[in-house]
């Protein structure tokens, strides 16, 4: 009776510890799903003239699902409201919501979704997905890094804006306004 | 150091007018230009406008460099000594308001430029750094001091041909053939 009293004991205790260790893997491993819209952004810089220009989406919908442990299931739409733009001067922002750069009037969203996510190893990963601006989708890769610690994703990836139709006509000389726009991401996540 | 005469050298050397007049040309094209593209809505040709303004503006802040080292160093040919001494002073302090002016417009412009949040990169090639960080309040200021300091560069540009064209034709001296490239001396 003692003897078996001590069995159980000690595989109580053995059970104990593996639920233990096992669940605290588990609880670093938490899914990222709530963004912080106050703290995130979306920017972008382009050249004019040779001159580096920054600009930036004002209201966006970021929605995402990833979970470190399981990379490749991670998820990301981003909703983004054209017409919030701010194209780094007055005249600019006035502009380029017109019909011959973004057409927010007919074209009122931009939007990416994540198809599939790849680790690069360390905290960097790749997500690749469909681009779709005025209309036109594309097809970007769009690598980033996320810190588990604060939940922030960094990223950038560089579009050709005559891909999308962005600056049409008079607009459409790259010598002016360069076909490479850089964009770039911030997307703040906490778990549940 | 062929004429040094106790009254200084008869004309300015020709470094001097060759400087004296390309920043003539470079300032009235350049403040047509600027007069022009404000009035311009956005374009294409507006921004090419605006930075070949800006390239040419900082030109000629260069060329105002060189050409006060270039004074600092060599003695001016000295007023007739008929000019009644008002006359002198008026004459010395226009052009002292002159070069403080080929500095503070350009300076002002650029000054501007960062404010309003584009960098100025001469001649597309070259970054100039930007001395104040980008903030739509000081950009307004500027824009306001660049457009001020160029309406009371104008004034003085005008005044000093019309003194120079005084000195020709009424006074028949030689205050501006000495200035003139070419002639001898």
């Amino acid at each position: 009776m003692k003897t078996s009293t001590l069995r159980q004991a000690t595989l109580a205790a053995v059970l104990g510890l593996s639920v233990f260790t096992l669940a605290a893997p588990a609880a670093q491993a938490a899914t990222f799903d709530q963004v912080k819209a106050d703290a995130s952004r979306v920017a972008f810089t382009y050249r004019q003239m040779g001159v580096a220009m920054d600009g930036k989406f004002n209201k966006f919908d970021a929605r995402l699902n990833f979970d470190p442990a399981k990379p490749e299931a991670g998820q990301a739409t981003v909703d983004i409201d054209v017409a919030s733009v701010d194209a780094g001067s007055d005249e600019a922002t006035a502009e380029v919501t017109g019909k011959t750069w973004f057409d927010a009037a007919k074209h009122p969203k931009a939007s990416f979704k994540s198809s599939s996510v790849k680790a690069l190893g360390g905290n960097r990963y790749e997500a690749l997905g469909t681009l779709t601006i005025k209309g036109r989708s594309q097809n970007v890769t769009a690598p980033f890094t996320f810190d588990p610690a604060s939940g922030a994703f960094d990223g950038s990836f560089v579009i050709k804006r005559g891909d999308f139709a962005i600056g049409e006509g008079e607009w459409a000389d790259f010598g002016i306004v360069a076909n490479e726009i850089q964009v770039k991401f911030h997307l703040q996540a906490a778990h549940k | 150091m062929n004429s040094l005469a106790p009254h200084g050298p008869a004309r300015y050397t020709r470094t001097a007018i060759s400087l004296h007049w390309l920043i003539a040309l470079g300032i009235i094209g350049i403040f047509s230009l600027g007069l022009y593209m404000t009035s311009l809505s956005l374009s294409p040709t507006k921004l090419k406008l605006y930075s070949w303004h800006k390239w040419a503006g900082i030109t000629v802040f260069v060329l105002a460099l060189a050409r006060l080292a270039w004074r600092l160093g060599h003695r001016p040919p000295e007023l007739p000594a008929s000019m009644p001494a008002l006359m002198q002073l008026a004459a010395n302090s226009a052009h002292v308001v002159l070069y403080i002016l080929m500095f503070a417009v350009p300076l002002s412009g650029w000054l501007m430029s960062s404010a309003k949040g584009f960098q100025t990169v001469w001649f597309g090639v070259l970054p100039l750094p930007d001395l104040v960080s980008k903030n739509a309040e000081l950009g307004d200021l500027l824009a306001t001091t660049h457009a001020w300091l160029n309406w009371l560069l104008a004034a003085t540009v005008v005044g000093h041909a019309c003194a120079a064209l005084k000195h020709h034709f009424i006074d028949r001296d030689d205050v501006l053939t000495r200035m003139l490239p070419g002639a001898k001396a």
